[in-house]
């Protein structure tokens, strides 16, 4: 199960709610200069939920499962369970990738969705005890800000990033080659090319909404 | 021997990893029930050789025919019935170490379409009493509920016999089953394959660097009625004229031919592998 995000799960709402707390104190300071203190709410809602929170996430996955998945597929390749799946009659495709895409499609989300969450939590914290802005002064203009295409982007991004993170791990894992200095390889390959990949399609899902 | 009855045949046979050679035109028949053991330095193309036959590998030119039927250009999906007639044990082991012993063994039955049409019905008798059965013949019964992580190197390498062999194939390919074992372990798995490959007359691919492993292959049999492995009759045992050696380098095959033209061979890379 940590494979797929689970494992994630502690560190995930660590990270959510001290990208709050951060965001609270950068933006208030700046926020104050306007005499804008109430905006923090808001600002910190759209910020987490469209760009931040998916890709905090995502990277924090892709570290940990695109890693664990490729070097767990690498391992298998290297000591040729994988050429053994396919001699005794069964696809290794449909055996270990498709299991590892549907679940992290499931997790990421739902891990993005608690981080988001727990951001708000921080950044409502910050507001309150360092600029007395009370619950319902964050609360209710941080919901009413976010539009059906906010939300919507803030689900399509993990969801593609899930499958990135998937693919590329497998990707890497299967076509390890060199014994276990190359499962290394694979391992430290699919971190780095699935955290290229995160940033570019959030660039592009980024600019497709923003036309929308 | 025609190419049709022939269990294994190449034909030509080449495959590349960009320069590097891993088979070069290599070609060779070999019938049923007969013995092949591979001899050559790390390298040279062994393990491609079992794994294009097995059509794990795809060659990039030449033919292969496993049980007559071309191999070549077949797809991944109608491979998988050709290959329920064909046990392989891996250099590495291959076994799934996220699985018991016994779900290893229990693997091709459960997994091999070919073998069965029902599910939890394979073709005779029922999965529980055949993996029992193909453990009790590299004699690891005890193990059944074990995982691979607790078994020595050893009886790793006995339970991937028994996970060959355990759907009874016609043709079973050994890859390096005695590297890196000592030698007494090692005489104990070549008197398994012995044993395999003359109780059931299976035609047998052995890969190995120790010239004694073929020595044992073209010269012992295993005899049903002591159960023990013997010295083939003088004359013209049957293991002695249906095994041949084959020695590779760089991919090709330098040499193929019975024990005494082996070590009648003035090759010197050849006679590096004579002892
Ligand atoms: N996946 C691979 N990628 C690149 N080269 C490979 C790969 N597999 C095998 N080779 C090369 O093919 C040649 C034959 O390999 P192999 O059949 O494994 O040799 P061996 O006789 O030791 O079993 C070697 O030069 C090896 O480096
Ligand atoms: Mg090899």
């Amino acid at each position: 199960m940590d494979n797929i995000g689970v494992g994630s799960l502690p560190i995930v709402m660590l990270i959510g709610l001290f990208s709050g707390l951060i965001m609270g104190q950068q933006m208030a300071r700046a926020l104050r200069a306007y005499g804008a203190q109430g905006q923090i709410g808001p600002i910190v809602s759209i910020t987490l939920i469209r760009e931040l929170g998916p890709v905090l996430v995502a990277l924090l996955v892709a570290g940990r499962n695109a890693s664990g998945i490729a070097s767990e597929l690498g391992s298998m390749k290297v000591t040729e369970q994988i050429d053994a799946m396919r001699a005794l009659g069964t696809d290794p495709i449909q055996k270990l990738v498709t299991p590892r895409l549907i679940a992290t499609s499931f997790t990421l989300p739902l891990l993005t969705v608690i981080a988001d969450f727990l951001g708000l939590i921080g950044g409502y914290l910050i507001a309150n005890y360092e600029f007395d802005i009370r619950f319902s002064q964050f609360w209710t203009p941080a919901w009413q800000i976010l539009e059906y295409n906010d939300v919507v982007q803030g689900l399509v991004k993990p969801f593609s990033f899930a499958i990135i993170v998937a693919l590329v791990g497998c990707f890497y894992g299967m076509r390890t080659s060199g014994g276990t200095e190359g499962v290394g390889r694979a391992t430290t390959k699919a971190v780095v090319v699935s955290s290229i990949w995160i940033f570019i399609v959030t660039y592009f899902i980024g600019k497709i909404f923003v036309n929308l | 021997m025609s190419g049709e009855s022939a269990v294994l045949r190449f034909d030509d046979v080449s495959l590349y990893f960009g320069d590097t050679p891993a088979l070069v035109h290599v070609s060779f028949e070999m019938g049923a029930g007969e013995t092949r053991v591979v001899l050559g330095a790390s390298g040279s193309g062994k393990t491609m050789l079992l794994k294009t036959a097995l059509g794990l590998v795809k060659p990039d030119s030449g033919r292969i025919y496993l049980f007559g039927q071309d191999i070549s250009g077949l797809k991944e999906s109608d491979l998988f019935d050709i290959r329920s007639k064909v046990g392989v044990l891996f250099q590495e082991g291959g076994l799934f170490d996220s699985m018991t012993i016994g779900e290893n063994v229990a693997y091709p039955l459960l997994n091999q379409r070919a073998l069965y049409k029902d599910r939890r019905q394979p073709a005779n008798g029922n999965v529980e009493e055949r993996v029992r059965e193909a453990l009790r013949f590299v004699e690891l019964e005890q193990t059944l509920d074990k995982v691979p992580s607790e078994l020595s190197g050893g009886m790793r390498r006995r339970v991937g016999i028994a996970r060959a062999v355990v759907t009874e194939p016609p043709l079973v390919l050994y890859d390096s089953p005695t590297a890196g074992l000592d030698p007494i372990t090692a005489n104990t798995i070549i008197a398994l394959i012995l044993k395999e490959r003359d109780s059931r007359n299976t035609a047998t691919i052995m890969v190995t660097h120790r010239y004694q492993d073929g020595h044992l292959m073209a010269n012992f049999r295993y005899n049903p009625n002591s159960g023990q492995i013997e010295a083939a009759p003088r004359n013209g045992g049957d293991s002695r004229v249906k095994t041949k050696f084959f020695v590779m380098n760089g991919g090709r095959l330098v040499f193929a031919g019975t024990q005494s033209e082996l070590r009648a061979s003035q090759d010197p890379y050849v006679r590096k592998f004579v002892k």
